[in-house]
């Protein structure tokens, strides 16, 4: 069956895979393979059986949103290294070594440096503060339905960018390790998603998300030891043959060309670091737990997860260079050197095949699914949340809502953004949605950070403030992208980009800064001095956590 | 009645001294983070051949992937350092001011 699948691969001619950080380009559809689906569909039985157990204990809006509060904080710390690995994590930064050699573990540095820092500045203030969504820490003591109303529009837009690209990345990965239909993928995906979020709200959600992180951990580590075990586990030995062999030769391990002027460096790390602590759907996780010490334990487990995966994926790209790059098996028409089958992003498919055979292979796919879903679902709560904690129960009915009707609305929320999914995963099929998570980030980065981290530390900080600051914020990271070459010329086709860089949070993070600052500063109003007056009260629940949404009793 | 808790933990003196040695804590763990990853953003956008460089003669381990390696290492530890004083030290005397608020209100 699997020889079969393999040399149906070798058959079909496949068209390269756009690598990006989160992305996978066009691919041709596979033969169904069988050991994958079959694991996959363990895993679905499993978090369904999770989400009916979930629905019996998902009642209250505070079990919808947050699980009651009562996560501790070694699940939390799983949860979000499970929300914040993507599929891309595993298969894009894989390639990337793979390819580029030392500068994927650049970019892996750039994902990390980010969680340290939101640990020592926001993780205990967000969880004394916090109780659904991060708007209710910015609108603290801030005008509720303007303030609330900005986050919402700037949450929905990272979420929907963010939902695209893992949407179209699914599909094409589903069609290529799965043999599935690409729009049989994408309902998939969808409607799972839909399942887990309506009926088992951020209960199923985070056991969705621990499962699936427990599965890439063990995975990739399995994968590691086993590709490394050809190396008798020797660092040295490992890099001489790589080096031997890759078309970089000595200059693998130098940075290459990916970060080649300091302005891109420089605001990729801006945006990877400050992005990470402005995505809605990680944020959420952060109210989840008891109290900030569980906040903070999150934090320190889910970075050990993270700093761990991505060593190991530096290991896997590293060994894949011989065990794949050397193997005719993997290429096309069996030409070292030409393409990979199913294109560059399917180096860590093909080495857990090399290495642990067809069941490991079909258990790797199942997890880059699972992954998806995980992702999706996370991302999925945190958009209807804005929705219906935001925009419906704080802005249309001024916190006169009812939990039962509040929570109707983010069932509703949820179907209507699984279906937008859908159909814009369907429309974007043959788009290249690279732009789109540098986008995510990038408006994570500039609308939602600043405003959040200035209401937390600056008393000065009023409504007017943090509307400009906010609103240029997202406007400028949004214009920055499109006029630049990722979207301008790759996209539209134009000749120059008008915007020279494709990161935008070098740029876009201090309009959003300095707007804040000017507009707060030349308020003179008596709402004004009212906000900041307030910043006081507000200030002793941060330190404290005196007051703080305190978890549900179940 | 919240209001009048605030306003008492922040008279007590106690809160000082949680804000300033938390906040000291806090930002010179962030300062030490920050610093060592833009400033290896630096050495990669301006110096990028020196961290090609083996770390000894004939090793085929790069002065990059070490750097790399040690701060993957001692940012988790910071993180371990920050949690551990966190949970004990300052919640303890978080839990204090709570306290002392609400004898007072008695």
């Amino acid at each position: 069956m699997m020889r079969q699948w393999i040399s149906l691969l070798g058959l079909l001619a496949l068209s390269g895979v756009a690598m990006a950080a989160d992305a996978v380009g066009a691919t041709e559809k596979q033969a169904t393979n069988w050991h994958a689906i079959i694991m996959f569909c363990l895993f679905v039985a499993m978090t369904m059986g999770i989400t009916y157990w979930a629905a019996s204990r998902t009642k209250s809006t505070a079990d919808f949103y947050t699980a009651g509060g009562g996560i501790t904080g070694f699940q939390n710390g799983l949860a979000i290294a499970g929300d914040y690995m993507s599929a891309a994590t595993l298969l894009g930064l894989t390639a990337m070594v793979f390819g580029q050699g030392y500068d994927g573990y650049i970019y892996m540095m750039a994902f990390f440096a980010g969680w340290p820092v939101i640990l020592f500045l926001m993780a205990e203030r967000l969880r004394n503060l916090g109780k659904f969504t991060f708007s209710d820490i910015t609108a603290y003591r801030l005008d509720q339905g303007k303030v609330r109303t900005m986050a919402a529009i700037s949450s929905l837009t990272v979420v929907c960018f963010y939902l695209i690209a893992q949407m179209v990345g699914a599909g094409q990965l589903i069609k290529l390790l799965f043999g599935l239909d690409y729009n049989i993928a994408i309902f998939a995906v969808g409607i799972l998603m839909m399942v887990y979020v309506t009926f088992g709200g951020m209960v199923a959600t985070t056991w969705v998300q621990i499962i699936k992180a427990c599965m890439l951990l063990s995975g990739g580590t399995l994968v590691m030891i086993l590709a490394m075990s050809q190396f008798d586990f020797s660092f040295s030995k490992l890099m001489d043959n790589a080096m031997s062999v890759h078309k970089l030769g000595d200059k693998l391990m130098y940075p290459g060309g990916l970060l080649k002027d300091p302005v891109t460096a420089i605001s990729l790390g801006l945006g990877l670091m400050f992005g990470t602590a402005g995505l809605p759907h990680i944020l959420m996780r952060f109210f989840t737990v008891t109290d900030a010490k569980e906040a903070r334990k999150s934090v320190l487990y889910a970075s050990g997860f993270v700093a761990y995966f991505f060593n190991v994926i530096f290991l896997m790209g590293l060994s894949a260079i011989i065990i794949v790059g050397q193997n005719p098996e993997f290429f096309e028409g069996g030409d070292i050197g030409k393409k990979l089958i199913g294109g560059g992003n399917m180096v860590a498919m093909h080495l857990a095949k090399a290495v642990g055979g067809d069941m490991l292979l079909g258990f790797l796919a199942a997890v880059a699914f699972a992954t998806i879903l995980a992702v999706v679902s996370g991302l999925a709560l945190a958009g209807a949340s804005a929705i219906s904690h935001d925009l419906y129960a704080r802005v249309i009915m001024k916190g006169q809502a009812s939990e039962a009707s509040e929570i109707r609305v983010s069932k509703f929320a949820t179907i209507v953004l699984g279906a937008i999914a859908i159909v814009l995963g369907i429309l974007f099929e043959t788009q290249n949605v690279a732009f789109m998570v540098g986008l995510a980030f990038g408006v994570a980065a500039a609308a939602n950070f600043p405003v959040l981290i200035l209401s937390m530390y600056w008393k000065g900080l009023t409504t007017r403030g943090a509307l400009f600051g906010g609103y240029s914020g997202l406007v400028s990271a949004v214009l920055f992208v499109v006029l630049s070459k990722s979207v301008w010329v790759d996209v539209l086709h134009n000749a120059a980009p008008i915007f020279p860089y494709t990161q935008p949070a070098l740029f876009a993070m201090p309009i959003a800064f300095l707007m804040a600052w000017i507009f707060s500063k030349s308020d003179s109003s008596v709402r004004a001095s009212a906000e900041i007056e307030a910043f006081e009260d507000q200030y002793v629940r941060a330190q404290t956590g005196y007051g703080a949404a305190a978890a549900s009793n179940h | 009645m919240s209001s009048a808790m605030y306003e008492r933990m922040r008279g007590n003196p106690k809160f000082g001294e949680l804000v300033a040695k938390r906040g000291r804590f806090a930002w010179t763990l962030a300062i030490i983070v920050l610093a060592m990853f833009y400033g290896f953003v630096m050495v990669v956008a301006f110096n990028p051949l020196s961290l090609g460089q083996p770390v000894a003669e004939g090793s085929r381990l790069t002065v990059g992937v070490a750097v790399e390696l040690f701060m993957f290492i001692f940012f988790w530890v910071l993180t371990a350092v920050y949690v551990r004083r966190a949970n004990t030290e300052f919640d303890a005397l978080t839990q204090q001011i709570v306290q002392e608020a609400w004898k007072e209100n008695k």
